[in-house]
């Protein structure tokens, strides 16, 4: 026992000298190593017939390639795309449209709130007075070339005027058919009102 | 004579198209392999893709870069295809048109020509990723045609004959059975002389943007393509003629070879689906350190095997 606690004070003494000497030492000293390299093979004879065993009849390269063979009987997870079509969310954000009251008033309130917060300034909102005296926009443009689809739109809409429907399918040839006007805003609202109605209701829980 | 030529021009015709049905076949199984379909939208089943393909790149416009050495450039890729399609003039027919004693040395002098079709291409365009492309490319095809002459050799020494015909009308045993190693390292020499997956180091998309065929477009690209699907179809054809003996069937003989014959076509899709790409380095080490060993004294067995027998 005293023998264990002279050693422990030299060692806490060799230390402390240590540690007083390494302000003026040249070189750190280190007294504690970790090998993190992989261990050396084993040379035992049975290991090493193995691993000659495992190089010389591929043996590794045979299980890859019974791998891919397996593959090749699986059921591709090929989506047939013009005829099939993936699930989409009741959340997803494409097109744009202009909804309609039931009664087939535009529901657009003219508020520009859309207008204030897109990110990308696509939209573009004029109004005026209608002549029953109902404040309407004259102008609702929607540059879909500037679009992020970002949804912050259908956010802000006081009265679900605005939506981005579930159609992604509206590729054009022109840059001009990718500038939306109103009318085809509302026209797109008509299309795909369903739809629209359908995500609405999925989704309202969580607005 | 005009009958001979007729009938060496249907043997080119059927092996172009054998090919391109080729190309569709790796497009497929590759597609498979991945779990997603191939091309499957022209017409029945994508099956005539490889035409669309060949009416695609044919009737794109081709454009020579200007520091380009313009006749070896248009010349190289043609040069590949016919090297690839002389290779079929030595096809072992059940009822051959003619019987060439030697064609086992015409099979390597012909394999050794195809080198100078990379090389005229990585050359002549004047490009440096398409230089650095063909001289590794070079560099690999000449390192493994060392071995791949002293492993056929060695089968050759076995079949006691240089004659193809006569080889696969008369194989007493298939060498594949006698010397299962020689036929593993002629496999993985084959796909080293083709420029095949885990050895295509003349493709590089990281380091080198294609390879020695960067600056070849439309036409000429194509027919680089149809040599080197062209050569894939030859060098599984020279596989089963040397190493896999044929029973004779009476007229039913041709159609083993055929089957062998893709069967090792598709392996080599099987193998391009699986291994990803060698190092360089690697590569050079397989063939000279221990490929060229290891054929050696396979000749020296199998020549002791002739002698002992």
């Amino acid at each position: 026992m005293a023998a264990l606690r002279l050693y422990s004070v030299g060692k806490a003494a060799h230390t402390v000298l240590n540690h007083a000497a390494r302000p003026v030492a040249i070189a750190a000293s280190r007294t504690f190593w970790k090998q993190v390299s992989p261990p050396d093979p084993s040379y035992e004879w049975r290991d090493m017939t193995d691993k000659a065993a495992n190089t010389i009849f591929i043996l590794e390269i045979c299980k890859g390639l019974g791998i891919t063979l397996s593959m090749l009987f699986k059921e591709p997870a090929t989506l047939n795309y013009p005829f099939e079509k993936g699930p989409l969310s009741p959340r997803f954000r494409g097109e744009h449209c202009l909804r309609r009251y039931p009664s087939g008033e535009e529901r657009c309130i003219a508020c520009k709130l859309c207008e204030a917060i897109c990110p990308a300034q696509a939209i573009t909102i004029e109004a005026e007075p209608r002549a029953d005296g109902s404040r309407r926009t004259t102008r609702y443009d929607i540059d879909m070339t500037k679009c992020i689809f970002c949804g912050f739109c259908q956010e802000a809409c006081p009265v679900d005027a605005i939506v981005e429907g579930p159609n992604f399918e509206y590729s054009t040839e022109t840059h001009e058919e990718l500038l939306y006007n109103k009318e085809k805003l509302l026209d797109n609202g008509d299309r795909w009102e369903p739809e629209i109605a359908a995500n609405l209701q999925a989704d309202y829980l969580y607005r | 004579m005009m009958h001979l030529l007729i009938c060496i021009l249907i043997n080119y015709l059927l092996v172009m198209v054998a090919m391109a049905f080729f190309t569709l076949l790796e497009r497929k199984v590759l597609g498979y392999i991945q779990i997603r379909k191939g091309p499957n939208k022209v017409s029945l089943m994508g099956l005539p893709q490889p035409f669309a393909d060949v009416i695609k790149l044919f009737t794109k416009e081709v454009s020579f870069p200007s520091s380009s050495n313009l006749y070896p450039f248009i010349f190289s890729p043609m040069m590949g295809l016919a090297l690839a399609l002389l290779f079929w003039s030595l096809y072992p027919y059940s009822s051959p048109l003619f019987f060439p004693m030697y064609g086992a040395l015409l099979f390597l002098c012909i394999s050794s020509l195809n080198v100078y079709a990379t090389l005229i291409a990585g050359w002549a365009s004047n490009s440096k990723y398409a230089l650095l492309g063909a001289i590794r490319s070079i560099a690999q095809t000449i390192s493994y045609e060392v071995s791949m002459a002293l492993i056929l050799l060695s089968a050759l020494i076995i079949l006691l004959s240089f004659n193809l015909i006569l080889m696969t009308s008369s194989q007493w045993s298939s060498i594949s059975l006698l010397l299962p190693p020689l036929f593993m390292i002629w496999f993985i020499t084959t796909l080293a002389e083709t420029n095949r997956t885990p050895f295509d180091l003349s493709e590089g998309e990281s380091e080198l943007v294609s390879g020695f065929n960067v600056e070849f477009s439309a036409g000429s690209f194509a027919l680089i393509f149809m040599a080197e699907y062209t050569n894939i179809l030859t060098m599984s054809l020279f596989t089963s003629v040397f190493f896999f003996g044929m029973i004779p069937l009476g007229i039913f003989t041709d159609i083993p070879l055929v089957l062998k014959t893709m069967f090792f076509a598709f392996l080599f899709i099987w193998v391009r689906g699986t291994l990803p790409r060698m190092r360089y380095d690697k590569l050079m080490n397989l063939a000279w350190k221990s490929f060229l060993p290891l054929s050696l004294s396979m000749m020296i067995l199998s020549t002791s095997l002739i002698i002992i027998i």
